[in-house]
């Protein structure tokens, strides 16, 4: 019997899930310290979700439960979609979004492995679309707010929408700066004047723009154990910067400042966590150089040309589409091939 | 493009830029677990009760046995010659008589039984008359074919026969020859030993290599986890034309290929072999035992062998090649009680050995002891994430993602496409794999198939050009039975009008005369005209689904064995004689045509063309006639 190698030396799969989602730690923190505990409520409700579905879907697939549970990668799933999604989400909305997600975007495509799209913005997309409404309102940082909600409060409000009788509905959210910055520009006003609106921080959004500091660092710490290669962040984010980039130098009074684009929305969440799900993403390095700068391009041009506020999760979907064609085209030089 | 990448991806992995040596692409890390065995000095293993010897110790052709059953035989007296020119000798290891030549379980990955010489030792150990050669004063040939009879393979687990790679014929163009010591694989120190021990003879023997080859610069390259040994190599080089390099450990560094890239900078193309572009490697192992056998005339009888793992007293033993792998383990201070089974090589490349009876061979450089807590039997394994370290630690730059993607849905024309055959087992991609997918036996699955898939296919060709011919010869026989029939019919005819007058009779019965004897001399020569033409369309069909589906990959072999020399001129000359063989049935219908139009058989409706239509038929037949001279004396040059 030839079985060679006998030895290996690698992280298991869950490992890699269990070190992602630590990286998503300081991310969460921040999050919760700028928009209250809401965020632990839908990170709980869609983890919950996911769990069920997927066991649930092992079964009807009859396929081995626990070793498919334990990898996380639904886990995984789980906190992605609920850190994308608005921070006070209807329970509902967020139980939606990962049954999508865990359901159609994975089990559906022969589980763990298979899935072509990323689960995560399956489910965000399909959210976006069937509910737009609830989707752009986003609460106001904690600290920009007239009346902060306490953690009990939020709570009712995920599951109830009650909100105590003193605040109005208006009063807790309103828009992220992406979606402002987009409604004022077609009133004709410029940057520089939109960005002095209070939801404006140093960056990007205040208060968003730290959580966003936060995926960095958790982004770094993945590099640096190299669960992730470098080349997508930076492919992403280089992108990202140089297209913002251009149209900011031919005209700053209608394109926001290459810093604004990188610093907000899910562009940090995206460049470190979403477009490195390996599974849905091409594999040769030079192919995930064009996949991110691909995704990265595609954000841009929807944020600031396109019908959405955000571009990243439509930008994702698309390129998931062109992985095979990217994968073929990139096959790097095979040893003692001719260059 | 890929010079930022690889200058980035060096960049974030830390890579120290040593100008000395040319890192190739990925390699792992793994535990080296040398320590273990290096303790104590390489001993030598007592001679065993009984001696099994298998005939297939090497790469290439099974030697032809020389003795009979009862023969007493001397130690270093050859057993069997080497049949062939990719083949090599066994000697006996001792003296004594020969119980039996049968078949015996081999050491081997199928653990399969094949041809083995027993030889029950006499306990004597008494030499045959051993002739050392003078090799600074003796001619070069001389030395290579003696270097035949002397049963040294490449010892460092591939098991080539020596003499091929010395096989010069006058005019050699290597010009540096590159000593393997890297000896990169855990656990295995017999090398290393070697070195510490005895760099001295080591070092004549690579004057001699150098000496063979006419190759001025000699490299040995040993990882820089075998300090004592490259120091004791390097005091040993002094003031010789060869040079001790370090290079970093990294799994496989001891691969050929590997190994030029790591100490010269050159890439081997895929489809070449190191010596066509002057470089010849050669394990460090092997050159001691052709100093051994030049110095001393002393066949290749034993070799070092590292005995670790779960054994008490890991160690190196100098061991009889026959010797049963019990004994060794015995002088190993036993196997652990929790041991539960043997492997032979490295825990990278090597294989589970069937039993502990199995002998010693020329391939046998390391034994492990295996145990649970040594080598957890591998969890079940999960989906491929295509997280792509496979491909980041795969030394050949392929994408064993996507290898394992098409040989598990048995895609393997893709595969193919893809350079399965790159693929060098060395296992680094499953020792990566965080899903635990045994990738190496995918490909080893895969590239046995493709092989049986090409072997069925010449098959299937080679049928169906049997059966082309038979369709064109029922189809011919049924013409000639038409014609048959017309001309009968027609002979009737003439028959039923032989009433009228004689005369008549005589005028009409010549031409019919005529046009049998027509006929006659005609129906051969379409009849041959017919065969060569199915022949040649065979044989064209034939080559061009070939040429199809021949990806120069396929050509090359799909071990680590190189092709050698003789497979190369067999396949160039099949191919040469398949032309040949296309051209002269070419050559024979145009000549068949030619002959019929002299012979005014055809063309036919040729009385009645106009003048345009005629100098049209007369330009063809001009360009006819100028193609089958230009063939013609191209058949000549």
């Amino acid at each position: 019997m030839n079985r060679s190698p006998y030895i290996t030396d690698s992280p298991s799969v869950s490992m890699i899930m269990l070190k992602v989602l630590l990286a998503l730690v300081p991310g969460i923190i921040a999050y919760t310290w700028i928009y209250g505990g809401g965020i632990l409520v839908s990170i709980t409700i869609a983890t919950s979700t996911a769990l069920v579905a997927e066991a649930v879907l092992l079964k009807v697939r009859q396929r081995p439960i626990k070793p498919y549970l334990m990898d996380m990668s639904a886990v995984v799933t789980a906190w992605l979609l609920a850190l994308a999604l608005p921070p006070l989400a209807p329970w509902w909305l967020v139980v939606v979004g990962t049954l999508f997600a865990i359901i159609v975007g994975k089990q559906l495509y022969g589980g763990l492995g298979y899935n072509p799209f990323n689960p995560a913005m399956v489910g965000y997309a399909v959210l976006l679309i069937s509910f737009p409404l609830i989707m752009t309102k986003w609460p106001a940082p904690l600290l920009l707010a007239e009346h902060p909600l306490s953690f009990m409060q939020q709570l009712n409000y995920i599951f109830s929408q009650v909100l105590p009788n003193e605040i109005k509905v208006d009063a807790i959210t309103s828009a992220t700066p992406l979606d402002y910055l987009k409604t004022q520009l077609m009133l004709k006003h410029e940057v520089a004047s939109i960005t002095q609106a209070p939801i404006f921080g140093q960056f990007g959004a205040k208060g968003g723009e730290i959580v966003t500091g936060a995926y960095l660092l958790g982004g770094l710490y993945l590099i640096q154990q190299r669960i992730i290669s470098w080349h997508l962040p930076t492919a992403f984010l280089g992108a990202l910067a140089t297209i913002s980039l251009a149209f900011y130098a031919i005209n700053p009074a209608h394109y926001a400042d290459p810093l604004f684009h990188l610093m907000s929305g899910a562009s940090m969440l995206c460049a470190f966590f979403i477009i490195t799900d390996p599974i849905s993403g091409p594999t040769t390095p030079r192919g995930k150089l064009y996949f991110a700068a691909g995704v990265g391009t595609l954000t841009y041009l929807i944020r600031v040309f396109g019908g959405y506020p955000d571009g990243v999760a439509f930008a994702v979907l698309l390129m998931n589409m062109c992985v095979p064609l990217i994968d073929a085209h990139t096959q790097p030089r095979v040893f003692g091939h001719k260059k | 493009m890929n010079a930022i990448i690889n200058f980035a991806s060096n960049l974030i992995r830390g890579v120290s830029s040593n100008k000395d040596v040319f890192k190739f692409n990925g390699g792992v890390h793994p535990q080296d677990h040398k320590a273990e065995s290096t303790t104590l000095p390489i001993a030598e293993l007592a001679i065993p009760e009984q001696l099994v010897l298998p005939l297939r110790q090497h790469v290439g052709y099974i030697p032809k046995v020389l003795v009979q059953v009862g023969d007493f035989v001397l130690k270093g007296q050859m057993l069997a010659e080497p049949e062939g020119t990719v083949s090599a000798a066994i000697h006996a290891p001792t003296s004594g008589t020969i119980s039996a030549i049968s078949e015996q379980i081999i050491p081997h990955p199928s653990g399969l039984p094949d041809m083995c010489i027993t030889l029950t030792p006499d306990g004597k150990d008494t030499w045959a008359k051993l002739q050392p050669l003078d090799w600074r004063n003796t001619d070069k040939k001389l030395l290579v074919d003696s270097l035949r009879s002397s049963g040294i393979v490449g010892l460092g687990g591939a098991t080539f026969p020596t003499h091929i790679k010395l096989l010069t014929n006058g005019k050699s163009n290597v010009h540096t020859l590159v000593i393997n010591a890297a000896e990169c694989e855990p656990y295995i120190t017999c090398d290393d030993m070697l070195m510490r021990e005895r760099a001295d003879q080591v070092v004549v023997g690579i004057e001699i290599v150098q000496h063979l080859l006419g190759a001025e610069k000699c490299i040995i390259g040993v990882e820089d986890n075998k300090s004592q040994a490259a120091s004791a190599m390097t005091n040993a080089c002094v003031g010789k034309s060869m040079q001790v390099k370090v290079v970093p450990t990294l799994y496989p560094s001891g691969d050929a290929r590997r190994l030029i890239h790591l100490l010269l900078d050159i890439e081997i193309p895929n489809d070449k072999r190191s010596t066509d572009v002057g470089i010849q490697v050669f394990n460090i192992a092997t050159v001691l035992a052709i100093y051994r056998y030049f110095e001393f005339g002393e066949p290749s009888i034993k070799r070092i062998v590292t005995i670790t793992g779960n054994v008490a007293k890991p160690q190196n033993f100098e061991v009889l090649f026959g010797t049963p792998l019990h004994s060794l383990i015995a002088a190993a201070g036993g196997a652990k009680s929790n041991t539960t089974h043997f492997i032979m090589g490295g825990p990278m490349m090597g294989f589970d050995l069937p039993n502990e009876q199995v002998p010693i061979t020329k391939a046998a450089n390391c034994i492990i002891a295996a145990a649970p807590d040594l080598f957890a039997p591998p969890p079940p394994a999960m989906p491929c994430i295509r997280c792509a370290r496979c491909a980041d630690a795969c030394p050949v730059n392929l994408q064993p993602q996507e290898l394992y993607w098409f040989s598990k849905a048995d895609n393997f024309e893709k595969a193919r496409d893809y350079n399965l055959f790159d693929c060098i087992e060395c296992g680094c991609c499953s020792y990566v794999c965080p899903s635990d997918i045994p990738l190496v036996q995918y490909y080893r699955y895969a590239k046995s198939e493709i092989i049986a898939l090409d072997k069925a296919k010449e098959a299937a060709d080679l049928a169906r050009e049997r059966n082309d011919f038979r369709l064109a010869r029922i189809e011919r026989e049924k013409l000639e039975r038409a014609q048959k029939h017309a001309e009968r019919a027609q002979a009737g005819k003439a028959e039923a009008k032989s009433s009228e007058p004689s005369s008549v009779e005589t005028t009409k019965e010549k031409p019919l005369e005529n046009q049998n004897a027509e006929a006659n001399t005609t129906a051969p020569t379409d009849k041959q005209a017919a065969i060569a033409a199915a022949i040649a369309r065979a044989k064209a069909q034939k080559l061009a689904s070939a040429n199809a589906v021949e990806s120069p990959k396929q050509k090359e072999a799909p071990t680590e064995v190189e092709k050698t020399p003789e497979v190369e001129a067999a396949e160039l000359k099949a191919k040469q004689d398949k032309q040949a063989l296309i051209a002269a049935a070419i050559e024979r219908a145009k000549a068949q045509k030619l002959a019929a139009v002299q012979a005014g058989v055809a063309p036919k409706n040729v009385e009645n063309v106009s003048a345009a239509v005629q100098a049209e038929i007369n330009e063809t037949d001009a360009i006819r006639e100028k193609v089958k001279l230009t063939t013609e004396t191209k058949k000549s040059e």
